[in-house]
C-alpha cells in the first residue's frame, strides 16, 4: 500500500513545512522541510524528544505560534481545498476549535481557571456553529456524557479547579470534540496523568474515533502508547521526520538508527530485565545550527563522512515505509 | 509483621538497612478565624516494611498515593506523626536534630527535578563540595581532590568544577546531583523519581549509573517511581502504595508474573507496551472513576470504591497484611 498513492483524498496534506525563530543566539530551526498527510479516520502518532520539534510542527499547522519570535518560511497545509498557512485570521479562527480540534498536554494550563466548565464547552458550539444557549448547553451535557463524566448537567456549572487530572482531560477532549471536528490534533494529551487515567482516556479516544472517523495526530514521547493507538507513526528527530511508517513496520523492522537506537532504550517489559540498559550517548541536537548535515550523525554508531555532509532525505524504503538515512540498516552498507 | 517478637528478630537481622514501622505522616488541615484543625492529610498512613542491604526497594503508584511523602518521612526531611524508621539500628524518628545530623551522611536523597534541586547561583563545585563543608570531613586540597572523583564517578568532565548548573543538559544535571548524593559516602539513597523529567534515551544512562553505582559502593536504593517498566528493569522488591497504604509488597518476578492485589492488577494491565502485536491483543482493567480524596479516606480498604471485586466486607473492615508465602505480601480480604 503506497501512501502517496491512496485513492481517497487525504484529510490534510502538509508539503515542505518549515518553521524558524529568531532568537537572541541565532536563528533556531526547529521545524525543517516536513511533510506528511491524513487520511480519513487514521490516527498519526508522532514521536520524539523533547525539542524536535514535534509541537512547533503542530502549532505551526494552526499558526498558533506567536509571530515574531516564529516564522514559517516555507510550505502549504492543505486543509478542506485551502492553504491553512495563507487563509485571513478571520477564516483561520472558524477553522480553528471547529474542523479541526485541539487538545493540549497540560490540563490546567489549557482551561481558564475564572470561567465554568459548562461556559467553555459551551463557547465553540455557539461560535461556530450557532448554536443558541439552550441548545448548547443539552450538546455541552451530551459531549460530556461522551467523554464519561458523571451526572455532566449539575457539573457544567463547575469551575475547573473542582475537576481532577484525569476530569480535566476529558472536559479538554469535550471542547476539542465540540463541533465534531475532521481532524484533532492532540499534543501529549495523556502525559500529565497517571497510567490508570491514561488507560481511561485511551479506551474513550479509541470508541470515540470508531464512532466518529476523525482523522488524529496524536503526539507524544511515549512509543508503548503509540503502539496501542497509531495507525502510522512518524518518528521525529531535530526538526525532521525521520522515519514514517506502519506502526507494525515500524515496531518490528525499525530501519532508521535513531528508531532502532529509541526502541533499545525501553527497558524489556517482557525480558527479565536484568541486561543492561541500552542508551543513546550524546547530546540532543542544538537547533541553532543550520541542519546541513544529517542531525543524527554525531550520536549515530553508523554514521560516515555523507552522514556529516549532506542532509538525508525521507525516501520510500519498502511498502508505505519511509526513512530519511543514508545507510541501508538491513544490508549493513551504505545506500546507493 | 508488627508482631513484636519477629520486629526484635528483624532489628537484629544484620541483612536489614532500614526498618519502617508503622509510619503514619498527616498533614492537618487547618479553618476558620482560629485556624482550628479541623481534619487531616492522611498522605502516608500506616507503612511498615523492611529494605535489605543491597537491595534497590521500588515504590510505585499513582501521583498523590503518598510515594514522596514516605521517601521524605523515611529521611526525616518530614517529622513523622507517629511511627519508626530503624536505620542501621538506630530511630531516625526520634533522634535529636544534633544526633540526627551525625547520621545524615549516611542518608541521602536524590530528587526529581534537576532544574529545580540545584541552587543556579553556585558552581558545580561548590553545589558537590557543600556537603563536604558542611560536615566538616575534608578541605583544601583534599576537598578539590574529592569533588573531582565524585564529577568523574558520575561521568562528568571534572574540569566542569567552575560551571554553573544552567550550563548543563539535564542528564547531566541529574548526575549533578547524583555527585553531591554521593560526596559524604551513604549507605542508604531515596531516589525520588530521578529520571522522570529526563527523556528516553537520557533515562537509560541514568538508570545505568545508578546501576554502576550501587555495585561499585554497595549502595542500598529505595527507588521511587510512577514508571513500572523502569522499576521492574532496577528494583528487586517492589512496593505497590494505594491512597497512602501499602497494597502488595513482593519481589520483582511475583509482582509482574502473579501479581495478586486488584490494584496491582489494573496498574500493570494500565502501562501501555511498545509493541503493537502485544497491545492489540491485550486485556486491559480500566479502573472507574478516581483516586479518593486522602483527607477523608473510604472506610474498609481503601481501594474498594474502585476495586472490581470488592465484597460486603471490603467497605466495612481494612484488610490486614497478609503474608501469601513466597515473600509476596498483600492488603487485601480477597487476594490469594
Amino acid at each position: 500500500m503506497d501512501l502517496d498513492s491512496q485513492t481517497s483524498e487525504p484529510v490534510i496534506e502538509v508539503t515542505d513545512l518549515k518553521t524558524i525563530f529568531h532568537t537572541q543566539d541565532g536563528t533556531v530551526y526547529a521545524v525543517n522541510g516536513l511533510s506528511f498527510q491524513l487520511q480519513p479516520g487514521e490516527l498519526l502518532g508522532v514521536v520524539g524528544e523533547s525539542g524536535c520539534g514535534k509541537s512547533v510542527t503542530m502549532m505551526s499547522l494552526l499558526r498558533l505560534l506567536p509571530m515574531p519570535p516564529a516564522e514559517i518560511v516555507s510550505g502549504t497545509v492543505q486543509f478542506e481545498g485551502k492553504d491553512l498557512l495563507q487563509i485571513d485570521d478571520d477564516e483561520l479562527r472558524k477553522i480553528r476549535g471547529g474542523r479541526i480540534g485541539f487538545i493540549f498536554q497540560d490540563p490546567m494550563t489549557s482551561l481558564n481557571p475564572v470561567f465554568t466548565i459548562g461556559f467553555q464547552i459551551m463557547e465553540p458550539l455557539r461560535e461556530h456553529l450557532g448554536l443558541d444557549k439552550s441548545a448548547a448547553r443539552d450538546k455541552a451535557v451530551e459531549l460530556l456524557e461522551l467523554v464519561g463524566i458523571p451526572s455532566a448537567r449539575e457539573r457544567l456549572r463547575d469551575f475547573p479547579h473542582q475537576f481532577s487530572g484525569g476530569m480535566r482531560q476529558r472536559v479538554v477532549i469535550a471542547i476539542a470534540l465540540a463541533c465534531d471536528p475532521k481532524l484533532l490534533i492532540a499534543d501529549e494529551p495523556t502525559t500529565a496523568l497517571d497510567v490508570t487515567v491514561q488507560a481511561q482516556i485511551l479506551e474513550i479516544v479509541r470508541e470515540l474515533r470508531q464512532k466518529l472517523g476523525m482523522a488524529i495526530v496524536w503526539i507524544t514521547h511515549d512509543l508503548g502508547v503509540v503502539a496501542g493507538i497509531a495507525d502510522r507513526v512518524a518518528v521525529m528527530y531535530g526538526g525532521f521526520i525521520v522515519e514514517y511508517a506502519h506502526v507494525s513496520a515500524l515496531f518490528e523492522n525499525p530501519q532508521h538508527p535513531y528508531t532502532i537506537a529509541l526502541l533499545e532504550t525501553l527497558p524489556g517489559t517482557n525480558a527479565d530485565g536484568e541486561h543492561r540498559l541500552l542508551s543513546i550517548s550524546g547530546q540532543a541536537p542544538n537547533l541553532i545550527n543550520k541542519p546541513n548535515s544529517c542531525p543524527f550523525a554525531p550520536r549515530c554508531k553508523f554514521a560516515f563522512d555523507k552522514c556529516r555532509e549532506q542532509n538525508p532525505q525521507l525516501e520510500m524504503r519498502g511498502d508505505d515505509h519511509k526513512v530519511s538515512c543514508w545507510f541501508d540498516v538491513e544490508k549493513n552498507e551504505a545506500r546507493a | 509483621m508488627a508482631d513484636t517478637a519477629q520486629m526484635n528478630d528483624q532489628k537484629s537481622d544484620p541483612n536489614v538497612l532500614v526498618r519502617v514501622d508503622n509510619l503514619h505522616m498527616h498533614f492537618p488541615i487547618y479553618k476558620g478565624i482560629f485556624r482550628r484543625q479541623v481534619g487531616a492529610v492522611k498522605a502516608v498512613d500506616g507503612l511498615t516494611f523492611d529494605i535489605r542491604r543491597g537491595e534497590t526497594l521500588g515504590l510505585v503508584g499513582e501521583s498523590g498515593c503518598g510515594k514522596s511523602t514516605a521517601g521524605r518521612a523515611i529521611l526525616r526531611l518530614y517529622d513523622p506523626t507517629s511511627g519508626h524508621v530503624h536505620i542501621n539500628g538506630k530511630d531516625i524518628a526520634e533522634l535529636s536534630r544534633t544526633e540526627l545530623r551525625k547520621i545524615r551522611p549516611q542518608m541521602q536523597m536524590i530528587f526529581q527535578d534537576p532544574q529545580a534541586s540545584l541552587n543556579p547561583r553556585m558552581t558545580v563545585g561548590s553545589i558537590v563540595s557543600e556537603p563536604l563543608d558542611e560536615h566538616g570531613i575534608v578541605s583544601g586540597k583534599e576537598k578539590k581532590a574529592r569533588v573531582g572523583e565524585l564529577l568523574d564517578a558520575v561521568g562528568l568532565n571534572p574540569s566542569f568544577v567552575n560551571r554553573y548548573p544552567h550550563e548543563f543538559s539535564g542528564g547531566q544535571r541529574q548526575r549533578i546531583g547524583i555527585a553531591r548524593a554521593l560526596a559524604l559516602n551513604p549507605e542508604f539513597i531515596v531516589c525520588d523519581e530521578p529520571i522522570a523529567a529526563l527523556d528516553v534515551s537520557i533515562q537509560a544512562q541514568v538508570v545505568n549509573l545508578l546501576e554502576d553505582l550501587q555495585s561499585k559502593l554497595g549502595l542500598t536504593y529505595l527507588f521511587i517511581s510512577h514508571d513500572l517498566s523502569m522499576v521492574r528493569h532496577i528494583a528487586d522488591r517492589v512496593a505497590v502504595m494505594y491512597l497512602g497504604k501499602i497494597m502488595e509488597l513482593t519481589s520483582v518476578e511475583n509482582l509482574f508474573k502473579t501479581p495478586k492485589h486488584p490494584y496491582t492488577k489494573a496498574l500493570l494491565s494500565a502501562v501501555p507496551v511498545p509493541d503493537p502485536k502485544i497491545e492489540a491483543k491485550r486485556e486491559r482493567i480500566i479502573l472507574e472513576g478516581d483516586v479518593p480524596n486522602p483527607a477523608n479516606p473510604p472506610k474498609g480498604c481503601v481501594f474498594s470504591t474502585r476495586c472490581p471485586i470488592a465484597e460486603t466486607k471490603c467497605f466495612e473492615d481494612a484488610p490486614k497484611w497478609r503474608d501469601l508465602g513466597k515473600d509476596q505480601y498483600v492488603a487485601c480480604h480477597l487476594a490469594g
